[in-house]
């Protein structure tokens, strides 16, 4: 087994080389993926390798590269498009919930759209507004599309191309801050292999309280169980990779035993992933809660100037504190 | 127009007067490509702005099924109009009055072609071969359109204004991927939208992409002068058809309500595009003789004079009187068709009155093309808690 340690975005690069490789239908079109290979470099070298016609530069519109995409999926192509930051994503809304959303139910079948919406996602590094924002319940909400994150360079090196592979339309967040985190990646690692695309997977076992995050959140809630062990508490963490649908399999099987839960996002707290997220663990786990679901979350206000994006920010602090509330009640 | 010409300055002309009452103030002379007068006349040819000549050369047999075409989808689309007033059917977007915009686009598509059309293409969707009753699911409420749109190569219904034009474009991109341009059978596309559609972003967007990755298509807008009830000069102050300059492709304005030239304009810019010379704009001038759908009043924002003066324009009449001029058809043909118009109508309202409801829990079927764990087991809730009545059948 080759296994190299690659940062998750050079990650995220090598997935979408193979997909090129693998299947000749795979399309990639954004704004500067070309020349430039896009401005985190996700898909620097692949124009060079693949020529002009699958690796797009399109035109500056973000409704227009989502629709174009949209007519390539009928066609018989699998597009996967780049929008430039997450809080560029407006623009395509009505195109990604109208129309990638609907249009195989409205076909009653007769037509899929295989399509992945690659969106840089999240805060923590520094940069104007409209570039940090985590923008997954609008889309989460949304039937017919499925919602995927990935929170380490296996997961993005695995997860991106079983996305391209689905024949679902998947809008696939990449946690902008983690680019640059490295990690070991299985190169040969199987698409079906462990952790199908649509599965949590348990980051961390413990034994004290259960702590849900994905995306970025990931290494913050994994930071915070490190620094409770030190005090002598055991979090178990999952990572829940796939936020529509959700798979809280894991998390149920895990609150029902350590009975505290602390659910973390990035993204503002009112009708976020966890307010879903809290209400089915209380469903499904109400005789075995010591205390009521947690969350943890930016706050409801608009992203705010970097400066204070530390503070907007849950961070291993915030986590902690919140676990140990769900003790205190 | 080719003004040194001067048989066809004369078409302008005469053509100028009788629309001017039409053409909004602020979009200026219309300067149609038209074949055929409204009183019937025929025209040998007509030229395009950049000089293109139009003509058509069909045979009697041909003429006929135009005419033919053109009192079918008007019939059916009365039957259907019908049916909702009488609570049958939720809502109808009549197509009443740009059948020949319509019959003449669609019958210049080859078999091989894709049409990406907005929810009033009854015309066009006839002429690809798709049983009429199928939009009639949609705006019943027992299904989402029936058709499939790889098999009859005419897409979805889409109600989003616009939305659809990126579509077609994008999957002309995928045409010109495909290698299926450049010839003579190669592949073309056509995406039809309405005068209010060119004010939205996705169609503009669609002009910048379709022009500058050179897509076989043609963007073909209905201009039938309302956006339910916003006028033309509430879209724009420029003939909508001279927009496509400033994207780089041709843009042509055809009669709409001439069958003969709709057909001619559409099939050389059809054409152009299968031989890899991108994409271009038609304006179908023509005008909606019906509401905008069975929901809105006219009589609130038009006048009656502009409807009258319209209707001398009317498609099917001009069509009739070049068949009898030219001893193309005869008395008898006419009934027949008509015969044949209200059988057809009264088969469709038979079986619209007969198509049963989905069962409901249909509801939970293609969402996802491979399923998902959480719809899976509302689909099973649902089941259950439906079978939990006492006599339930589902």
């Amino acid at each position: 087994m080759a296994t190299e340690t690659l940062t998750l975005g050079k990650a995220l690069n090598t997935g979408l080389r193979k997909a090129l490789e693998n299947d000749p239908k795979v399309v990639i079109m954004g704004e500067d993926v070309g020349k430039l290979g896009g401005v985190f470099r996700i898909t620097d070298g692949l124009q060079k390798d693949f020529g002009d016609q699958r690796v797009i530069d399109t035109p500056l519109a973000e409704s227009g590269i989502i629709g174009t995409a949209v007519g390539l999926a009928i066609r018989g192509f699998r597009p996967v498009c780049e929008i430039q930051f997450d809080g560029f994503v407006y623009p395509a809304y009505d195109q990604i919930v109208s129309q990638v959303a609907k249009m195989h139910y409205r076909s009653q079948g007769k037509v899929t759209i295989p399509m992945v919406i690659r969106i840089p996602y999240g805060g923590g590094i520094g940069a104007v507004e409209h570039h940090s924002e985590s923008p997954e319940a609008y889309f989460a909400h949304t039937a017919g599309l499925k919602v995927v994150t990935c929170a380490n360079p296996q997961d993005a090196y695995v997860m991106i191309q079983q996305a391209i592979a689905s024949d679902d339309p998947i809008v696939f967040l990449e946690p902008k801050r983690r680019y640059w985190e490295k990690g070991p990646v299985e190169l040969d690692a199987p698409l079906d292999a462990a952790y199908p695309l649509h599965s949590s997977r348990v980051a961390r076992a413990g034994t004290d309280a259960t702590v849900l995050a994905y995306g970025p959140m990931v290494r913050t809630a994994l930071d915070a169980a490190t620094a409770a062990a030190e005090d002598g508490r055991e979090l178990e963490v999952i990572d829940l990779r796939t936020l529509s649908p959700l798979d809280l399999t894991a998390a149920y099987e895990s609150v029902k035993r350590t009975g505290r839960c602390v659910v973390v996002h990035e993204a503002p707290g009112n009708l976020g992933l966890g307010s879903e997220i809290a209400a089915r663990i209380t469903e499904e786990c109400f005789y075995s809660l010591e205390s009521p679901v947690l969350r943890v979350t930016g706050f409801d206000t608009p992203y705010p100037a970097s400066r204070v994006e530390e503070e907007y920010l849950p961070d291993l602090d915030r986590v902690l504190d919140a676990v140990d509330r769900t003790f205190g009640w | 127009m080719a003004k040194g010409d001067p048989g066809v300055t004369t078409r302008s002309r005469r053509a100028a007067p009788r629309s001017k009452r039409a053409a909004s103030a602020a979009t200026g002379e219309p300067e149609l490509v038209q074949l055929l007068t409204p009183e019937g006349e025929r025209i040998e040819s007509a030229f395009g702005p950049d000089g293109t000549e139009y003509r058509v050369d069909f045979t009697d047999e041909e003429y006929r099924g135009l005419y033919r075409d053109l009192v079918l989808v008007r019939k059916l689309d009365a039957e259907a109009t019908a049916l909702q007033r009488q609570g049958e059917l939720g809502l109808w977007a009549s197509l009443l009055g740009q059948e020949a915009a319509q019959v003449g686009s669609g019958r210049a598509l080859r078999s091989q072609d894709m049409a990406f059309p907005t929810y009033r293409e009854h015309g066009v969707l006839y002429c690809r071969g798709i049983d009429p009753i199928m939009p009639l699911g949609l705006f019943r409420g027992v299904d989402q359109g029936g058709w499939d749109p790889n098999e009859f190569k005419f897409n979805m219904y889409t109600i989003v204004i616009g939305a659809q034009t990126l579509h077609a474009t994008g999957y002309a991109m995928g045409v010109h991927m495909d290698g299926r341009t450049g010839t003579e059978d190669g592949e073309a596309v056509i995406a039809y939208f309405g005068d209010g559609a060119t004010s939205q972003g996705d169609v503009n967007e669609a002009f910048v992409w379709a022009s500058v990755f050179n897509a076989p298509l043609v963007f073909f807008c209905q201009n039938n002068q309302y956006a339910i009830s916003e006028p033309l000069e509430r879209q724009t102050r420029v003939p909508l058809y001279q927009r496509a300059g400033g994207f780089g492709f041709p843009g042509v304005r055809v009669d709409g309500n001439d069958v003969l030239a709709s057909y001619a304009v559409t099939r050389h810019a059809l054409d152009n595009a299968r031989l890899g010379q991108g994409p271009s704009l038609i304006e179908a001038y023509t005008y909606r003789m019906g509401a905008h759908t069975t929901s809105d009043d006219p009589t609130r924002y038009r006048i009656a004079s502009e409807v009258e003066a319209w209707q001398a324009k009317d498609p099917i009449a001009r069509m009739k009187a070049f068949l009898v001029n030219q001893q193309i058809a005869d008395e008898s043909f006419f009934t027949e068709v008509d015969e044949q118009a209200r059988t057809e109508s009264v088969h469709l309202r038979e079986r619209v009155l007969n198509m049963p409801n989905p069962q409901p829990v249909t509801m939970f079927d293609h969402v996802y093309p491979h399923g998902s764990p959480e719809l899976d087991e509302q689909r099973a809730q649902f089941t259950k808690y439906m079978e939990s009545f006492e006599g339930s059948a589902h």
